[in-house]
């Protein structure tokens, strides 16, 4: 087993009317992608501003490397923050040059350039970038120091989805680097795609952890049905399935397809609006938490 | 229109008010421009006109000119100094009451102009002594302050801003996430604000003194030196303000609550000789009033480093202080 890089232990934040974070511990081994997901307000963000060492927790400590966050730490880490602004009147080129002067080590201007697909953009200005263009500026400035462990907080979030899966291509990229990543998200398919662990968090708390793959086959059967509620007779609630309500939807998980689709045409359901795929990290999010993870 | 109007005036009223720093400071605004506007303006008799007299017991003297209103008489008893002190616009007119009545008046100074007319007036057996040594033209002793009147608002108000928009941008919490210390940041923002400030200072400096054909009495590069210490002085001041904010009010507000004060007490327009002791005291506090007297010395009596060494001691020391004092106090995020 690899060792972690990076240790939280007993991690509290209160605010004098909230407690954003209520006794967090976990550990994120070397080379992983490893995923904090939430709904809004879960305490993602502020778990991951005190693993950053941004913000000072009430409580607990953050060890990278065995040692607790110091100058080493920021040598070494890449840090994309949910809302940053560069300064104004400098070009790409011009902004990466100066985060690059920042650090003893690092990769080349260039490098980080080519790597962020930005060739066409380092003379313009960064207030001219788009959202996806300043989005992949201000991943070119996380990787510029060639991080061991690169922070994301909701990295894609208000990206339409053309950028998004450009992002996405790009940090595959960079997961194939082996950089240790810490993401935080509430787009499950980005979980799905990049976390090989992740941490699912609810009012300041872990509720559950492990790979996707694990979590999924801990609280789900193999194949999930999805019918519209509407046309759910309440009869039907009564038969001995698996079933629980989802919005608008009642959803319906098994190991034995073939005998649930004949219990369920016994009773009379009608199957026309019926889908069928294997159950996701939303599901889960729904069965841990009874919230919708954009609510 | 009415009820969308009230509307808007009432959140921004209320945003005014949970401000608290802000209010706080644009309230004590005018109670600083009371006090010091009281200095300058107030007193029930406000004197026009500063006259030194040479006596040893100024209230013993029955000399009627000594009772013409709105003049301030200050006791000299040092003639040399005295005289130097009219030639340098410290006063209006000097006069002994030794012997025969004698005064002194710098030829270019307007106050000096009319003074001497109601002296005149009052005693015309009066007989007019040759100001020796180089009587300073007013314009010369009011260009170091100029001069330095714009290089602290240029000092203040250039950085308190530019840091305050940096860290509401989220872009100081960003370097805060790299190796980078408050110290470095911010001796980073005062080196960038210091050489704007002496290309503008070197330009304004040149360009006035072919206008007025003033020619500094001391060394060009010790006048440089001066304006250089007293701009990294009040530059690492600004940034002490800088370092915590976050409002542009309040930032507005502090400024406006210190270089008021420095613009009245610092020596700009007037000499504060025969001000009230608080005054001097309260004065010598600014860097802006060491700036003015190390350049004046300098420009004006020729002074060398070893007279105006205090004056460079305590820009110098402030300077560290301030920078240190701003490290220290530092917040790169908004709270």
């Amino acid at each position: 087993m690899t060792e972690n890089i990076l240790e939280a232990r007993n991690l509290v934040k209160r605010y004098p009317s909230v407690t954003a974070v209520d006794g967090l511990s976990f550990g994120v081994r070397d080379g992983i992608c490893f995923g904090l997901l939430g709904p809004n307000g879960a305490g993602k963000t502020t778990t991951i501003e005190i693993m950053e060492g941004i913000l000072a927790p009430t409580s607990g400590e953050v060890r990278y490397r065995g040692e607790l966050l110091g100058r080493r730490f920021r040598e070494e880490a890449g840090i994309l923050f949910q809302k940053t602004a560069l300064q104004d009147f400098l070009t790409v080129r011009q902004s990466l040059a100066m985060f690059r002067g920042l650090y003893e080590r690092g990769l080349e201007v260039d490098e980080v350039i080519r790597l962020c697909a930005l060739e066409k953009l380092e003379t313009r200005d960064n207030k001219k970038l788009s959202g996806g263009q300043q989005q992949r500026l201000l991943l070119a400035v996380a990787l510029v120091n060639d991080p061991c462990v690169l922070f994301l907080d909701e990295p894609t979030t208000g990206l339409d989805p053309q950028a998004r899966r450009n992002f996405w291509e790009l940090m595959q990229s960079i997961k194939a680097r082996r950089k240790t990543i810490i993401l935080t998200t509430h787009y499950m398919e980005e979980a799905e795609l990049l976390c090989d662990e992740i941490a699912i968090v609810d009012r300041g708390k872990i509720i559950a952890q492990g790979t996707p793959r694990e979590l999924l086959k801990q609280h789900f059967a193999d194949t999930l049905l999805e019918l519209p509620k509407q046309e759910f007779p309440a009869a039907a609630r009564k038969l001995p399935l698996q079933m629980f309500e989802a919005g608008d939807r009642v959803e319906i998980t098994t190991n034995d397809l073939d005998s649930t689709l004949r219990t369920l045409m016994d009773a009379r359901v009608p199957l026309s609006n019926l889908r069928i795929r294997p159950p996701n990290l939303e599901d889960l999010f729904l069965e841990l938490t009874g919230k919708d993870l954009r609510a | 229109m009415s009820r969308r109007l009230l509307s808007v005036l009432h959140a921004r009223n209320l945003e005014f008010i949970r401000d608290r720093a802000t209010m706080i400071f644009t309230l004590l605004l005018p109670v600083a421009l009371v006090v010091g506007l009281s200095f300058v303006f107030g007193g029930p008799e406000r004197p026009l006109f500063k006259v030194g007299v040479l006596t040893q017991n100024l209230k013993a003297e029955s000399y009627p000119f000594l009772h013409e209103r709105y003049t301030d008489f200050v006791q000299e008893t040092d003639e040399a100094k005295a005289v130097r002190n009219v030639s340098r616009h410290q006063i209006d007119l000097l006069i002994d009451l030794k012997g025969g009545p004698r005064y002194w008046v710098n030829p270019s100074s307007p106050k000096g102009y009319i003074i001497e007319k109601l002296l005149l007036q009052s005693d015309p057996s009066a007989k007019r002594q040759p100001v020796t040594g180089d009587a300073v033209r007013y314009v010369d002793w009011l260009f170091p302050g100029i001069l330095g009147m714009n290089m602290m608002f240029s000092c203040l108000f250039g950085v308190g801003y530019v840091v305050l928009r940096y860290r509401k941008s989220g872009f100081l919490k960003r370097l805060n996430a790299t190796p980078l210390t408050a110290f470095e940041f911010l001796t980073a923002q005062v080196l960038s604000r210091l050489a704007l400030i002496m290309i503008v200072t070197t330009i304004l400096f040149a360009g006035v003194s072919m206008i007025i054909h003033f020619h500094s009495a001391g060394s060009l590069l010790l006048v440089f030196l001066v304006a250089l210490l007293g701009a990294l002085s009040m530059i690492a001041f600004g940034l002490i303000i800088a370092a915590r904010v976050s409002s542009e009010e309040l930032v507005g507000g502090i400024l406006n609550m210190l270089t008021w004060p420095m613009m009245l007490l610092s020596g700009i327009w007037f000499s504060l000789e025969g001000s009230p002791q608080w005054v001097q005291w309260v004065s010598q506090l600014f860097p802006l009033t060491h700036v003015l007297i190390a350049e004046r010395a300098v420009m004006i009596d020729g002074a060398g480093v070893a007279q105006i060494a205090p004056q460079l001691a305590y820009l110098a020391i402030t300077t560290v202080l301030f920078i240190g004092l701003g490290a220290w106090s530092f917040r790169w995020r908004m709270e």
